[in-house]
């Protein structure tokens, strides 16, 4: 059973239809007792990095995921804003955030149109179980302004250029996000959060 | 790179997708629901559905119907249509639509966009616009006017004063929607296409108009635009031949404009 955790800013019916019509079981929570009982949670997004924490914390979400992700090391997939607050600090809003994941998130410079918004590519760095499927590279659904920059280049599983080359993907451990809408990118998508249902990070990787 | 994005149209009344022609005589085409599955299934980049008659009628967007295309549509899904406030936005957003539109509403109450871009991110707030040529005057130096309520109601704002406006209070798209060429299938019109794309830093959709795959090239080379809105070309039922997705990005990758490659 996947849980999708479901707060104000967030978008987590798309994600839940998505979960549906690949047949996996799947459920939205939204309080800290139904993650605390959580074995696999997505954190969508459409919303912005304050609006997110801010919900977050009023539906007193965030101690029951960091222990549920950071201490016990359920699989954890965070989608687009739910990548962003992984990180330890947001320039949007200077909104400090989750910090599971070493770095910064950052505006894209305007140099180029701000929001990025359309299909670009993704070239993964590595092999990982979440894009076993997924083309060396391939295009995928992105809406943002925002982009994770990781301390540690080792977490970004795939890159993509639009004025910078940023992360797109991260993975950490039992922790893996995309900044693409994976439950908004077609069968690419689709295929990804199908490998995020079955993934069982390794044992001997140590909790986020 | 970042792809130039094909966005499928769907004029919305009581669930059903309908085709009008400069904003009038609407033709009924197909269920909605239907549409989204057939269009999803031929790997359309993007589906936008305005419920057309909410503004007029005064009541609130059909949420139902929001909701059945939702399910079916594993692309991008902006809504619009009778969007009042934070509140309505949220209900869509809830419906399964990523991306809200506005129109009407925010030329009634510009505040609205920057409530949604707070509330929401700036991303999730598409401007829609209904431009005229009316000929440069006074206040309206660009010489394109703004209009709402179906095309129906001029606002005497002048189009390129109005897409910067939207974009300063929080708005991240501006969809340029031509009355003079919507449904005409005679081609978008380029030049306030252009002139947005030049006056915001926002992407921008060229809309109404497209005919042919020139059409759509066009629109994302000379006019500027990252994304254009088809419906006509793809499904009117007063063209004698409607154009598959497929087909036509075959043809503007011919034409050399970046598209999302179309999957076998």
């Amino acid at each position: 059973m996947i849980s999708v955790v479901d707060y104000r800013a967030g978008n987590a019916p798309s994600v839940l239809f998505a979960l549906e019509h690949l047949g996996l079981p799947a459920r939205l929570v939204d309080t800290a007792d139904e993650v605390a009982h959580a074995d696999r949670i997505i954190l969508p997004g459409v919303g912005a990095a304050r609006a997110t924490i801010d919900s977050l914390v009023e539906q007193d979400l965030v101690g029951a995921l960091s222990d549920r992700v950071q201490g016990d090391g359920v699989p954890f997939l965070g989608i687009c804003i739910g990548l962003q607050v992984l990180f330890d600090h947001s320039e949007e809003g200077d909104t400090d955030c989750l910090g599971w994941v070493p770095g910064q998130v950052r505006r894209f410079p305007d140099t180029g149109r701000v929001p990025q918004i359309g299909w670009n590519r993704v070239r993964f760095t590595r092999e990982h179980p979440l894009t076993a499927d997924a083309p060396a590279d391939g295009h995928f659904y992105f809406v943002n302004s925002y982009y994770g920059a990781p301390a540690d280049p080792a977490d970004a599983l795939g890159l993509t250029d639009y004025t910078v080359e940023f992360c797109s993907v991260v993975a950490r451990a039992n922790v893996v996000a995309t900044q693409f809408h994976a439950e908004k990118s077609g069968p690419l998508g689709l295929s990804l959060l199908r490998a995020f249902a079955a993934w069982e990070p390794a044992a001997s990787e140590p909790a986020c | 790179m970042l792809t130039k994005r094909l966005i499928a149209c769907f004029d919305v009344v009581n669930g059903r997708v309908t085709k009008a022609q400069q904003f009038q005589d609407n033709i009924d085409v197909a269920p909605a629901e239907e549409l989204a599955q057939q269009l999803y299934a031929d790997q359309i980049d993007e589906i936008v559905f305005y419920d057309i008659k909410a503004s007029a009628e005064k009541r609130k967007i059909d949420l139902d119907t929001v909701r059945r295309v939702a399910h079916h549509v594993f692309v991008p899904f902006t809504v619009g249509g009778g969007i009042r406030d934070v509140d309505d936005m949220f209900e869509v957003l809830k419906a399964g639509a990523e991306k809200i539109s506005v129109d009407s509403m925010a030329v009634r109450n510009p505040e609205i966009i920057r409530d949604g871009a707070a509330a929401f991110g700036r991303q999730c707030v598409v401007l829609s616009t209904q431009v005229k040529h009316v000929g440069i005057r006074d206040g309206i130096p660009s010489g394109y006017e703004v209009f709402i309520d179906g095309a129906r109601l001029a606002t005497g704002l002048d189009a390129l004063d109005w897409v910067r406006r939207g974009e300063d209070l929080g708005a991240g798209e501006i969809v340029v929607n031509s009355i003079d060429r919507d449904g005409t299938a005679s081609g978008y019109d380029l030049d306030i296409t252009r002139a947005v794309a030049d006056a915001v830093n926002v992407p921008v959709i060229a809309s109404g108009g497209a005919g042919t795959v020139d059409h759509i090239a066009d629109g994302l080379t000379a006019g500027g635009a990252q994304a254009a809105i088809i419906s006509s070309i793809l499904y009117s039922p007063r063209l004698d031949r409607n154009v598959g997705v497929r087909e036509l990005k075959t043809g503007l990758a011919e034409r050399a404009v970046p598209m999302r490659p179309y999957l076998d």
